[in-house]
């Protein structure tokens, strides 16, 4: 198992490396920058010295080695927008209320998809499974920002309990609203996959043992079939995370919570690539250890199997 | 509602009137009411795209400035937007943008990732390495993060184009108002999930003594690819590429909602609901009426997607 978990952590340092580059590349690549929007074109003297504070004039290879290596000192460098902050200051503001929002979002789909998935499971083929798989299909089908925009009309425009935006800490009521339209997602993901593996359990033997011996079937559900059914479910930690990141864009951006994921949607409209490749690259360290995780979480939870 | 669907009774397979496995497929998809509702919709939808210009009661582009920002009514079914469009008008033909979105994805996934995981599952060494290897990194993060890096790319070069190459592909960018980048950027990953099945898929197959039988007789390998695996290989390709349709409907709706795929005055449905967005405090209907009819579309397709699993292969598990 230690060997397994060493293997797996120096595999993920050229996995990051590769996302890094590619995303390096295609970031300096892309032509233009927010200063040639403006209407009248900036001096020349000017264009010098913003190249030059953004050593844009460096050859590639150079600016890549000195980014890898301030990056690994925690140095993001220069926000082309923001001339107050850098690249890390922002990301240190804006991650911690992405990271409340997030966790909220993902306890949320945990308290609603998992219930809702044995539910089904336990009720197969009655009105109570088809309710929750039209609740779970919506769930999966609808873009985050279809959600938001529903949620906002329905609980802040339609019956006024909730206010239309803004952000004041993860236990004010403004976090309601993001919270259950990033978290319905992952929720959705959740039932799912509970529904289809514990369907699986519940048909094998050892399940027709148990009625057998006349236990109660509430007993059979949580106490065999459950404990078998949720370890696939943990497979799709990554799945989930990528939801909720890719959820944060949109709702963070619509509902104006001060989060990383409207930074990154502002960072690609503003043309800031600094900010971007910075934010892409903790997209990336995040995933890449949760996926890690996910792994080794599987190994402790499902004794048979064996890591080499 | 997924598994209502009960096969028809094996208890005689003699006395059985023989069908073919599309016509079971057919029968068994007829009887899922969920997903029969959902084709007559999606039918419906395409019926609307081909014919927008006589379903819409109004030009899409067409203001007026005397009736901004109506409710609905007679005149307007959903009303009209903030220059005096018709909202109905415009969701008519913002489904020809997503409709072409869907056919494109399915495209995709027939012209890249059918072939590549073919040839991955084929012939395997170091080709099965290289197209895996690719397809592992491209999953392991969000597509949408990946399409909105590489659009943000796409777009400068596309704005501003060198050379004669990227001149045509900005040129038909521009003609298209932006449907072709976006097309570009589904390109890199609708085809992944589905060269990741068929490679699966051709390595048991590869085995069967049907593939030894015709190696023996001297086809060629094109010859077992194409006549022999493909054939087996559908029924999941086909499902998987409905799967694929509200994904990649969605994912041009949001691109539109951030200003990085379609451009207005073409009326994609990301857009409408953009505008809804800006305008709901004062006129939520702007923003409900798209939302909600790109909801219905997309759940749509995923009911479809899960009666077509169930019809085609009760067992299969497309995720």
């Amino acid at each position: 198992m230690t060997t397994f978990i060493v293997r797996r952590v120096l595999w993920m340092i050229p996995s990051l490396l590769v996302v890094f580059t590619l995303t390096f590349v295609f970031v300096h690549a892309t032509p233009g920058s927010p200063w040639d929007e403006s209407e009248k074109p900036l001096p020349e003297a000017v264009k010098q010295n913003l190249a030059k504070q953004y050593h844009l004039d460096d050859p590639l290879p150079k600016q890549y080695a000195d980014y890898l290596i301030s990056a690994l000192h925690g140095d993001l460098g220069p926000s082309y927008r923001s001339v107050e902050r850098s690249v890390s200051e922002i990301v240190a503001a804006t991650l911690p209320v992405s990271a409340q929002l997030g966790l909220a979002s993902m306890l949320f789909a945990l308290l609603v998809g998992i219930p809702l998935g044995t539910l089904a499971a336990v009720k197969h083929n009655t009105w109570i499974d088809y309710t929750a798989s039209l609740i779970t299909v919506s769930g999966l089908a609808t873009p985050p920002f279809v959600r938001v925009s529903l949620l906002v009309v329905a609980l802040s425009l339609g019956v006024a309990w909730l206010p239309t935006g803004g952000w004041n800490g993860i236990w004010d009521v403004r976090a309601i609203i993001p919270t259950l339209a990033i978290g319905l997602g992952p929720a959705a993901i959740l039932a799912r996959y509970t529904r289809s593996s514990l369907l699986e359990v519940l048909g094998q033997d050892f399940i027709r043992t148990a009625r057998a011996k006349g236990l109660q079937e509430v007993m059979i559900v949580v106490r065999h079939a459950m404990k078998n059914a949720l370890i696939p479910v943990l497979t799709v930690a990554g799945v989930t995370l990528s939801n909720v990141i890719t959820g944060a864009f949109f709702v963070e951006r619509i509902y104006g919570v001060p989060g990383i994921g409207r930074q990154f949607v502002d960072s690609v409209t503003g043309r800031d690539y600094p900010l971007l490749l910075g934010i892409v690259l903790i997209f990336a360290i995040l995933i890449s250890v949760v996926n890690l995780l996910t792994d080794i979480s599987y190994g402790y939870a499902d004794p048979r199997i064996r890591y080499r | 509602m997924t598994r209502t669907v009960a096969t028809p009774s094996v208890a005689m397979p003699l006395a059985r009137r023989p069908t073919g496995l599309w016509r079971d497929a057919w029968h068994r998809l007829t009887r899922n009411r969920a997903a029969v509702v959902s084709l007559v919709f999606v039918i419906l939808l395409v019926f609307v795209a081909l014919f927008a210009n006589l379903v819409a009661p109004y030009p899409f582009e067409r203001q007026d400035l005397e009736s901004t920002d109506l409710g609905p009514s007679a005149a307007h079914l959903f009303g009209t937007d903030l220059l005096g469009r018709d909202e109905l008008s415009r969701m008519v033909y913002g489904s020809r943008i997503s409709l072409a979105v869907a056919l494109v994805d399915v495209l995709i996934v027939v012209l890249i990732g059918v072939p590549l995981g073919l040839a991955a599952g084929f012939f395997g060494k170091w080709l099965d390495t290289l197209i895996m290897r690719t397809v592992d990194v491209l999953l392991a993060f969000p597509s949408l993060l990946l399409v909105i890096v590489v659009i943000t790319y796409l777009r400068a070069v596309l704005d501003q184009p060198t050379g004669p190459v990227l001149a045509v592909i900005g040129g038909l960018d521009n003609l298209t108002g932006g449907l072709l980048g976006v097309f570009i950027a589904l390109g890199l990953v609708s085809w992944l999930t589905v060269a990741r099945l068929v490679r699966g898929q051709v390595l048991s197959l590869k085995e069967k003594e049907f593939v030894e039988a015709a190696r023996m007789v001297g086809a060629s390998n094109l010859r077992i690819m194409a006549r022999h695996l493909l054939p087996n290989t559908l029924a999941p390709v086909i499902v998987a590429a409905t799967f694929g349709i509200p994904g990649a409907i969605a994912t041009e709706a949001g691109l539109s909602f951030l200003g990085l795929g379609v451009r207005p005055p073409l009326p994609s449905w990301g857009i409408l609901i953009a505008e809804g967005v800006r305008n709901m405090r004062a006129f939520p209907h702007e923003l409900l009426f798209p939302a909600v009819v790109l909801a219905v579309t997309l759940i749509c397709f995923n009911f479809l997607g899960d009666g077509l699993r169930d019809a085609l292969d009760p067992k299969l598990k497309v995720d």
